[in-house]
């Protein structure tokens, strides 16, 4: 589903982001991307959103290269994906339903067609009672279950998200997670940055860990992990189940 | 991945249809955009009003006054003073004379005396003009060219009827005619002018005004370019605020220049009477108000697709 090779993200400064990364994600795996702040995890979503472009080397998303995509094609692109942000990034002089609604609109859909996604979508993140309020009505867990539905309206096959549980407190992040896990089932192919490794480890998926913008095979401290084909991997564990 | 392709082909209406719905909620939402801050609207409407109702005003002055000279040109007549030594009778053979030319309508002839009693009437001179012992007056004619005369023929008419042996001399009210709608023409030429420079004016109240709209609403359009927005999609109720900020303004125009008209029409009437005139101002066509209400929203979407096209590209999110 997705495919790096030898990225490179140097910014203007010199500043390294990424230092020829390559990894792959396959179709309908759920894999985090861990590492201290810095260490390159927003850049490699931000690269894959195509929010920002790389320096050199390739990025493959669905068969697709980002490189050859010219540039009147990226919102088609981004339609493609579901995004979820640390920080929501709601519309906030419109209520849920609006907001939930906005990539259906984008996409050219009646509003009656658009309706019936959108209430799918809220059940699904369990907000549905809540369609008519306007975000800063509601908690910051169920803003960031706003923004969930808002990128998976579209049923994407590929689901982003940076530090989604960033300003969560632990029983909204296993919630958030646990929504998460849920898509996976149905065939979603996640890519989750977090830097809450005990989080993850609950979950027991798969980890790609950065440091300095390249694999990092040595774990911080308790977690163990191994290295194998240029990916960082870490043991299916089954401590959590959804 | 297909989804994006699938959700853009809606299956209830006809593509069309969906594109004709998605831009009426578009403009009515635009609309309602405007109407929830209306002072701030309301200034900018009436900015642009103000500034269609100037050229539509100045040329609605030109045209009344065309149309009040258009009917001097019809009654430019030739007053031919003759010789004081000429009798009544020599006059009015030369009147029956001249009436006979093929470019002369008619001749009137006003004997000295008439003329005499006509300018004691009308002077106020009356008791003074008792004094006088002669009649100083001379017989007239006054000559009206048929209305096929050129302004070369008119020229040539003068010239004949000035050598007339009988002649003292011809007064024309030709040149004074000529110079007014020279004026006219220059004044035409000058709000032509004009009405393009505040055209321009107009597109960069609307420019401004749309670009402040977009800075303010930045971090929306950042949001909705993230999830996939296009430029079309993110420009399009911009375009529309555009339009209705311009529509807005060409209907209150045209509602000022009608308030100016109404306050106009009586004192002119008064005037008219004065002159045992029967004009009447004249109004603006259908046309003409269709030109103005259109050039207003023309304008409208003009200046919001300049400042459309200048800051949405530099807004990308970050």
């Amino acid at each position: 589903m997705i495919r790096l090779e030898d990225v490179t993200k140097r910014y203007p400064g010199g500043h390294e982001a990424l230092a020829g990364l390559s990894l792959a994600v396959d179709r309908g795996e759920m894999v985090f991307v861990t590492g201290h702040s810095g260490a390159g995890k927003s850049t490699l979503l931000r690269l894959i959103a195509l929010i920002e472009h790389p320096t050199s080397g390739q990025i493959i998303v669905d068969g697709q290269n980002t490189r050859r995509l010219k540039r009147r094609h990226i919102p088609a692109y981004r339609r493609q994906i579901g995004m979820v942000f640390q920080d929501h990034k709601l519309l906030y002089d419109r209520p849920v339903f609006d907001n939930v609604a906005l990539p259906l609109v984008i996409a050219g859909l009646s509003h009656r067609d658009a309706a019936k996604k959108v209430r799918a979508a809220l059940t699904q993140v369990d907000l549905l009672h809540k369609e008519k309020q306007y975000p800063e009505t509601l908690s910051s867990g169920e803003q960031q279950r706003v923004g969930i539905a808002r990128a998976i309206v579209t049923r994407p096959k590929l689901l982003i998200a940076d530090e989604p549980t960033g300003n969560l407190d632990p029983d909204l992040s296993l919630e958030v997670m646990r929504i998460f896990r849920r898509f996976n089932e149905v065939g979603v192919t996640l890519l989750i940055a977090s830097h809450d490794i005990a989080l993850i480890d609950q979950l027991g998926c798969r980890r790609i860990a950065l440091a300095n913008g390249r694999l990092h095979s040595e774990e911080e401290e308790d977690i163990v992990s191994e290295y194998a084909g240029g990916v960082a991997v870490d043991d299916n564990r089954d401590g959590w189940q959804p | 991945m297909k989804s994006a392709d699938a959700l853009a082909a809606p299956k209830s209406p006809g593509p069309l249809a969906s594109w004709a719905i998605r831009h009426l909620s578009t403009a009515v939402g635009a609309l309602g955009r405007l109407s929830r801050k209306p002072f701030a609207s309301l200034m900018t409407i009436l900015v642009i009003a103000v500034t269609l109702a100037l050229p539509a005003a100045l040329y609605l002055l030109i045209k009344n006054a065309q149309s009040i000279s258009a009917s001097w040109d019809s009654a430019l007549d030739f007053s031919l003073f003759l010789d004081a030594d000429v009798t009544l009778e020599e006059a009015g053979r030369l009147r029956d004379i001249i009436a006979q030319r093929a470019d002369v309508e008619s001749v009137t002839l006003i004997p000295a005396d008439d003329a005499m009693a006509m300018f004691r009437e009308q002077s106020g001179f009356g008791d003074a003009l008792d004094h006088l012992s002669v009649n100083p007056l001379p017989h007239t004619l006054v000559v009206r060219p048929s209305a096929a005369n050129t302004e070369v023929s008119m020229g040539l008419l003068n010239e004949e009827l000035s050598n007339l042996p009988e002649t003292d001399f011809v007064q024309v009210d030709t040149a004074w005619v000529q110079r007014f709608h020279a004026i006219l023409d220059i004044l035409e030429r000058a709000i032509a002018f004009g009405a393009g420079l505040l055209a321009a004016a107009i597109i960069v109240v609307i420019g401004n005004t749309i670009r402040l709209d977009i800075e303010n609403r930045r971090e929306e359009i950042e949001v909705t370019k993230l999830i996939g927005a296009s430029n079309a999609f993110v420009r399009r109720p911009f375009l529309y605020s555009g339009f209705w900020y311009g529509l807005g303004g060409g209907l209150t125009a045209l509602a000022l220049v009608s308030l100016g008209l109404a306050l106009l029409e009586a004192p002119v009437a008064r005037l008219a009477g004065l002159y045992n005139s029967a004009f009447a101002t004249i109004s603006l066509t259908a046309a003409e108000r269709l030109i103005i209400v259109g050039a207003g929203a023309a304008l409208g979407l003009a200046g919001s697709w300049l400042a459309a096209a200048r800051h949405m590209r530099r807004i990308e999110p970050h």
